[in-house]
C-alpha cells in the first residue's frame, strides 16, 4: 500500500524554504488559518484532557490512580503491550530479513497482505477471535470442557478461557499492532541491500553474528521507532480490546476501557485524569518520532559527507 | 539495490519466510478467512435482512456519508497546511508539524471523550456553538468533527513530501513566461499534487469509515439517527446476534478492501511511465 497507512512513517526531509515571492498577506493569511485549524482541531482536544483531569486538583488526580481497578487496569495494560510488542519485534524483523534480502515470487502479495490489518476496523479484529474462539466458533468446542476427556480438567484447572479474558485481551492487541515494526524495517532493510552482510559471511563470520552485528546495528534506529509506534497503539487500542473483554472490573479493563467505564458513570474528573495518562503517552511518542526522525538525518548526512569526502580525494 | 547474485548465499531464509507466514496464517489470515467462511455459510435471506435492514441502511449512510465529507473536508486544509509547513518559515513550526501526528498517536477512547467535552452544551465550543442553533455533540455533526479530526494527518502526511520534492525551477519558469501565482499553482503545482490529495484522501475515508472508539463518545448513538455501522456491529455481538455481525463484518470489509485496491490503482495509474 506504498507505505502510507500509518502517517507516523513520514521522515521530513530538510529543505530550503522558499515562499517564492508570495505576497506577506497571502502567507499570512495561509499561515494564520493554519493555525487556526490546528488549534481547533488538535490543540483544544489535547488541552482540555489535562484542564478536566485537573479540575479538581492535584489531590483528586492522584486520587484516580490510587483506586485499585485503575490500578489493574494498568496492570493489565502494560502486560498486553508486554506479549504484543516483543511478538511483533520478533515477527518485524524475520518478515523484513525475508523480504529484504532475498527474492521469491508473491512478494508483492505478502507485503499487501502484513499491512491488511491497517485495514481492518477495530471492531472487527476483535469479532474474527469471537467467530474463532467463541462457543460457536470454529475452535470453540475444542475449548468446551465437556469434550476432551483428558484434557478437560486440564483446561478447567487452568481456567483457559479466551475470548472474553485476558487471552482475548492480548490477541486483539497483537492482531491491531501486528504490522508497525515490519513496516518501518521492510524499507530500511532493502534500500540497505545485502553487500554488507554478504562481506561478513565472506570474512568467516556465522549467519547469527551477520544478523546480530552487522544488519541489527544498520536498521537499530528503524526498529527503535518501530516499537515505539506499536507500543503506543497497543496501549491505547479500544474498539478491538473493547469486543474482547468481558468488562470486568479490576480484572479484565484495560486503561482505555477504564476511561470509558469511568466516562458512562458521569466521573468525569477521573476518567479524563486517567486519560491525561494515555494523552502523555502519545505525546511521547511524539517527541520520540521527532527525536529518531533528527537521529536518522544526521546520520544520512554524515553518510552524504563522507561520500562527498571520497569524491573529494 | 545491488545487483542481484546468480545465488543468494544468505542463511535463514526458511525460517525467517517460514515464521513470517505461519505467524501471518495465525494471527490474520486464518481469523479473516473464518469470517469470511462463517459469512458464506448464510442463508441468502438471513444474509440479507442482518446487512440491508432500514436501521443498518441508516448506519451505512451516516458512516460512509461523514467519513466522506469528513475526508472531503480534510483536503483543502490538508493541502494548506503541507503547504505552509513546507515552504514558509514560521515560530513555532516545527511543533505545529509535530501535532499533525496527534490525532494518530492519541487513543481513539482519549480523543472521543476530549472532543465530546469541547462541544458539549457547556464545553469550550458548544457554550457557543448551541446558542446559534449548531448543535455538535451526540448529533451526526459530532460524528463528522470525530471523523475529521481521525482524518487529520493523512492528506498532510501525503501531500508533505510530494511538496518538498516539486522544483521551485517550475514554478520560476511559470513566473518569467507571465503566469500569475495563481496560475502556476492551479496549473503546475496542484496537477502535480494529484495522486497524493487522492491517496490522503482515500486513506482517511477508509481510515474513518472503520472507526469506533472517538465517534461512540460524541455520537449519542441512537439508532436510525447517529448510530454508525461499526457500533451496530458490537451491538449485535452482544445480542449474540453472531450472524447479523458476521454477514455486516464482511460487507464493511469488502468495502474497506475496495478503498484500498482502488488507492492502489491510483498509485499505480500515475506510477506508469510519462505520468509522473
Amino acid at each position: 500500500m506504498a507505505g502510507t497507512v500509518s502517517t507516523l512513517a513520514y521522515v521530513a526531509k530538510p529543505r530550503q524554504r522558499r515562499s517564492l515571492g508570495d505576497p506577506w498577506w497571502v502567507r499570512a493569511a495561509l499561515i494564520g488559518t493554519s493555525l487556526l485549524f490546528v488549534a481547533v482541531f488538535v490543540v483544544a482536544p489535547l488541552a482540555v484532557v489535562f484542564t478536566e483531569a485537573l479540575r479538581k486538583g492535584w489531590q483528586a488526580y492522584f486520587a484516580a490512580f490510587a483506586d485499585s481497578d485503575a490500578r489493574a487496569a494498568i496492570r493489565l495494560t502494560l502486560l498486553a503491550a508486554g506479549i504484543a510488542v516483543p511478538l511483533n519485534l520478533v515477527f518485524g524483523l524475520a518478515a523484513s530479513w525475508a523480504i529484504a534480502k532475498f527474492e521469491f515470487r508473491g512478494k508483492a502479495l505478502l507485503i499487501t497482505l502484513i499491512e491488511l490489518p491497517f485495514a481492518v476496523s477495530p471492531v472487527i479484529a476483535g469479532l474474527v477471535y469471537v467467530l474463532l474462539f467463541g462457543a460457536q466458533g470454529w475452535l470453540g468446542p475444542y475449548l468446551d470442557t465437556g469434550n476432551h476427556p483428558w484434557l478437560g480438567p486440564w483446561i478447567n484447572a487452568h481456567d483457559l478461557q479466551i475470548i472474553f479474558a485476558v487471552p482475548g485481551i492480548v490477541l486483539a492487541t497483537v492482531f491491531v499492532t501486528f504490522p508497525f515494526v515490519a513496516r518501518e524495517l521492510i524499507p530500511l532493510m532493502q534500500a540497505q541491500g545485502r553487500d554488507e552482510e554478504l562481506a561478513a559471511l565472506t570474512l568467516g563470520a556465522t549467519g547469527w553474528q551477520t544478523f546480530c552485528r552487522i544488519t541489527l546495528p544498520n536498521v537499530k534506529w528503524g526498529l527503535f521507532y518501530g516499537v515505539v509506534l506499536c507500543n503506543a497503539r497497543a496501549m491505547g487500542e479500544f474498539g478491538a480490546v473493547s469486543v474482547l473483554s468481558g468488562h470486568i472490573r479490576g480484572e479484565t479493563n484495560t486503561i482505555p476501557l477504564h476511561v470509558e467505564i469511568l466516562y458512562n458513570e458521569y466521573n468525569l474528573q477521573a476518567a479524563f485524569a486517567v486519560a491525561s495518562l494515555l494523552t502523555l503517552l502519545a505525546l511521547v511518542t511524539l517527541v520520540l518520532k521527532n527525536l529518531v526522525e533528527w537521529r536518522h538525518r544526521r546520520v544520512l548526512e554524515a553518510a552524504a559527507a563522507a561520500e562527498l569526502r571520497q569524491f573529494a580525494t | 539495490m545491488p545487483a542481484r547474485p546468480h545465488r543468494n548465499v544468505l542463511p535463514g531464509f526458511g525460517l525467517s519466510l517460514g515464521f513470517t507466514l505461519a505467524y501471518l496464517g495465525v494471527i490474520v489470515l486464518i481469523p479473516l478467512v473464518a469470517l469470511f467462511a462463517r459469512a458464506a455459510g448464510l442463508s441468502w435471506h438471513d444474509f440479507l435482512a442482518a446487512v440491508w435492514s432500514p436501521r443498518v441502511v441508516a448506519s451505512y449512510e451516516l458512516t460512509f456519508g461523514a467519513s466522506f465529507l469528513a475526508a472531503l473536508f480534510n483536503v483543502p486544509f490538508g493541502v494548506m497546511l503541507a503547504w505552509v509547513l513546507v515552504r514558509y518559515e514560521f515560530p513555532g513550526r516545527k511543533v505545529v508539524d509535530a501535532l499533525v501526528d496527534l490525532p494518530f498517536a492519541l487513543p481513539t477512547a482519549v480523543a472521543g471523550i476530549a472532543l465530546t467535552a469541547i462541544y458539549a452544551k457547556n464545553g469550550w465550543f458548544g457554550q457557543w456553538l448551541e446558542p446559534l442553533g449548531i448543535k455538535v455533540a451526540y448529533t451526526s455533526l459530532g460524528v463528522w468533527v470525530a471523523l475529521t479530526f481521525i482524518g487529520l494527518p493523512f492528506v498532510v502526511r501525503t501531500v508533505q513530501p510530494v511538496l518538498e520534492e516539486l522544483e521551485p525551477e517550475l514554478e520560476e519558469a511559470a513566473a518569467t513566461l507571465g503566469a500569475t501565482r495563481g496560475q502556476a499553482f492551479r496549473r503546475i503545482i496542484l496537477p502535480a499534487l494529484r495522486p497524493a490529495i487522492l491517496t490522503g484522501f482515500a486513506l482517511a475515508f477508509a481510515r474513518a469509515v472503520g472507526e469506533y472508539g472517538s465517534v461512540i463518545f460524541i455520537a449519542g448513538n441512537r439508532p436510525m439517527h447517529t448510530e454508525i455501522t461499526p457500533l451496530l456491529i458490537v451491538t449485535k455481538l452482544e445480542q449474540y446476534d453472531y450472524r447479523g455481525a458476521t454477514a455486516l463484518a464482511a460487507v464493511m470489509l469488502l468495502g474497506s478492501f475496495g478503498l484500498l485496491l482502488l488507492v492502489q490503482l491510483v498509485q499505480r495509474h500515475y506510477a506508469r511511465p510519462g505520468r509522473a
